[in-house]
């Protein structure tokens, strides 16, 4: 069981010492989440809010849609995607298989579900007085909207994290549509699963930590703009 | 305070840009699929500086089993194939998927299984060696994946004249790669089917001590031969014919070659070249 150990020693000379494929790993699992999430809080917090604010028909069957995509599997995310941007697809002609953008798409489809349930969650919970307390101050539609807005913003911060938390940690998605291809598509969630398929167990452990030291730093910046 | 925050949020937006920006990619490149055996030896790694220093392209490859490989070329999403299965190779030329095959190495594979050998096969021929764990009911640990090494167990199991098994309570299907099927049959204290070249990195990772031991070995039927097959140029437009062929001629070339001869591990060499 000394691997156990192993690999956390082997975490910190991985990150202090720059190992060049373990950086590359990195930064491909910073690019493809990053570009994902900006993307799903781009379309998925104004969706949330819509969802959550204002009354229209069929918002419940909405909502039942868009909670149940919440149990979406990375593996059948990646395999759907796949399918699309194969050669033999319909989108096969923009060359995304085996690339990083391939692996932010699929991911989006994993992170969008999350910002907007979430979103929609905090925008309900608002607190009720709240709405009552501005109409009797007199504001506006549109102040009242802005400031609703306003209100649940650690809401929606938390909807990302969340989101975040399960871009980055998914393997299915980037194995499938990545390839795990080495110095370009290798993330670090797909380098634990060669690590672990080759018997370097230390290694595999080494990589997981690198992965947790790299989210409580995400943290760590978020937690700065909430204290603001 | 609202003004610092959407400060900080375009930012943000502006950090996520530069990064997200395509990364043009001007080298050329060649794109592989291939089986787990040879990525998880190390051997491409190995292999990999040498063909860019010699020709110029970046090789790019993905490990999957034989079975998606081929699947992966007859989609067109790769360039070239280097896997172990002659039939379905063979077939998959007929059926016009790929051209130009080439043998390029070979390795055997063997039967392994805790030292103890508590069903006695040890020294025995291929199929005594499965009947006897059939009747044992000892685990056996397959691939179960469809790839190169599963295909040859599944033709061994029926050389044996019986059903290959299927929902035996000893017969656990990983569905994994060769390196966790080895692990799991040494958690169960099971016996498996591997390529020697993996059973050797196998026992490199364990300190040369691994708890399990080549028990059935040298029968000729268990020779695992490896081919590069470039895809049908005529069937993928898109596919990088050029560099394709120059890394099937480079692996039959004797550079390579003699790289591969030198790749050992343990002392004892891993894939034995034999290009034409």
């Amino acid at each position: 069981m000394d691997f156990i150990l192993a690999g956390f020693i082997e975490a910190f000379q991985l990150l202090l010492g720059g190992d060049g494929e373990t950086w590359s790993a990195v930064t491909a699992t910073i690019k493809a989440s990053t570009g994902s999430m900006a993307v799903s809080l781009v379309l998925g917090v104004p969706l949330g809010f819509v969802l959550g604010y204002f009354d229209f028909p069929a918002k419940r069957q909405t909502r039942l849609v868009v909670d149940t995509a919440l149990a979406l599997p990375t593996v059948f995310i990646g395999l759907m995607v796949y399918a699309f941007i194969s050669n033999r697809g319909p989108l096969g002609g923009m060359g995304l298989l085996f690339t990083i953008s391939g692996i932010a798409i699929g991911q989006t489809f994993l992170a969008l579900p999350v910002v907007i349930a979430l979103s929609a969650t905090a925008v309900e919970s608002m607190d009720r007085h709240l709405k009552m307390l501005l109409i009797s101050l007199g504001a506006s539609r549109r102040e009242l909207l802005f400031s609703s807005l306003w209100e649940v913003r650690y809401g929606v911060l938390a909807a990302g994290l969340t989101a975040y938390g399960r871009v980055m940690t998914e393997v299915g998605i980037s194995m499938m549509v990545g390839g795990n291809i080495k110095w370009h598509t290798r993330t670090i969630t797909t380098a634990i699963a060669l690590e672990t398929g080759k018997g370097m167990f230390s290694t595999g452990i080494a990589l997981g930590v690198v992965l947790l030291v790299i989210a409580f730093g995400v943290n760590v910046c978020l937690s700065f703009l909430r204290s603001k | 305070m609202k003004k610092k925050i959407v400060v900080n949020g375009v930012l943000l937006l502006a950090i996520i840009l530069v990064l997200t920006l395509p990364t043009f990619a001007t080298e050329k490149a060649v794109m592989m699929a291939t089986t787990t055996s040879t990525d998880n030896t190390g051997l491409l790694d190995y292999l990999a500086p040498h063909f860019t220093k010699a020709t110029g392209i970046d090789l790019k490859w993905t490990s999957v089993g034989t079975g998606k490989a081929l699947k992966m070329g007859e989609n067109c999403d790769v360039d070239v194939l280097l896997v172990h299965a002659p039939p379905a190779e063979k077939a998959y030329v007929e059926n016009g998927f790929g051209i130009n095959r080439r043998e390029i190495m070979y390795n055997d594979f063997v039967i392994i299984g805790p030292e103890r050998d508590p069903a006695g096969i040890k020294g025995k021929d291929v199929v005594t060696a499965l009947d006897a764990i059939r009747d044992k009911g000892t685990v056996f640990a397959s691939r179960g994946d469809d790839s190169g090494t599963n295909k040859k167990e599944i033709s061994l199991w029926k050389a044996t004249g019986k059903a290959v098994p299927e929902r035996e309570k000893w017969y656990v299907q990983s569905g994994q790669g060769m390196l966790s099927t080895i692990n799991i049959a040494a958690e169960r204290n099971g016996y498996t089917m591997t390529d020697r070249g993996t059973y050797i990195k196998y026992a490199d990772n364990m300190n040369g001590n691994p708890p399990l031991k080549v028990l059935v070995e040298g029968d000729k039927i268990l020779l695992n031969q490896y081919s590069v097959l470039t895809i049908n140029p005529e069937r993928c437009k898109k596919a990088k014919i050029d560099q394709a062929t120059a890394f099937s001629d480079w692996m039959a070339g004797d550079d390579a070659q003699g790289l591969i001869k030198d790749f050992k591990l343990l002392g004892k060499p891993l894939f034995v070249p034999n290009a034409k």
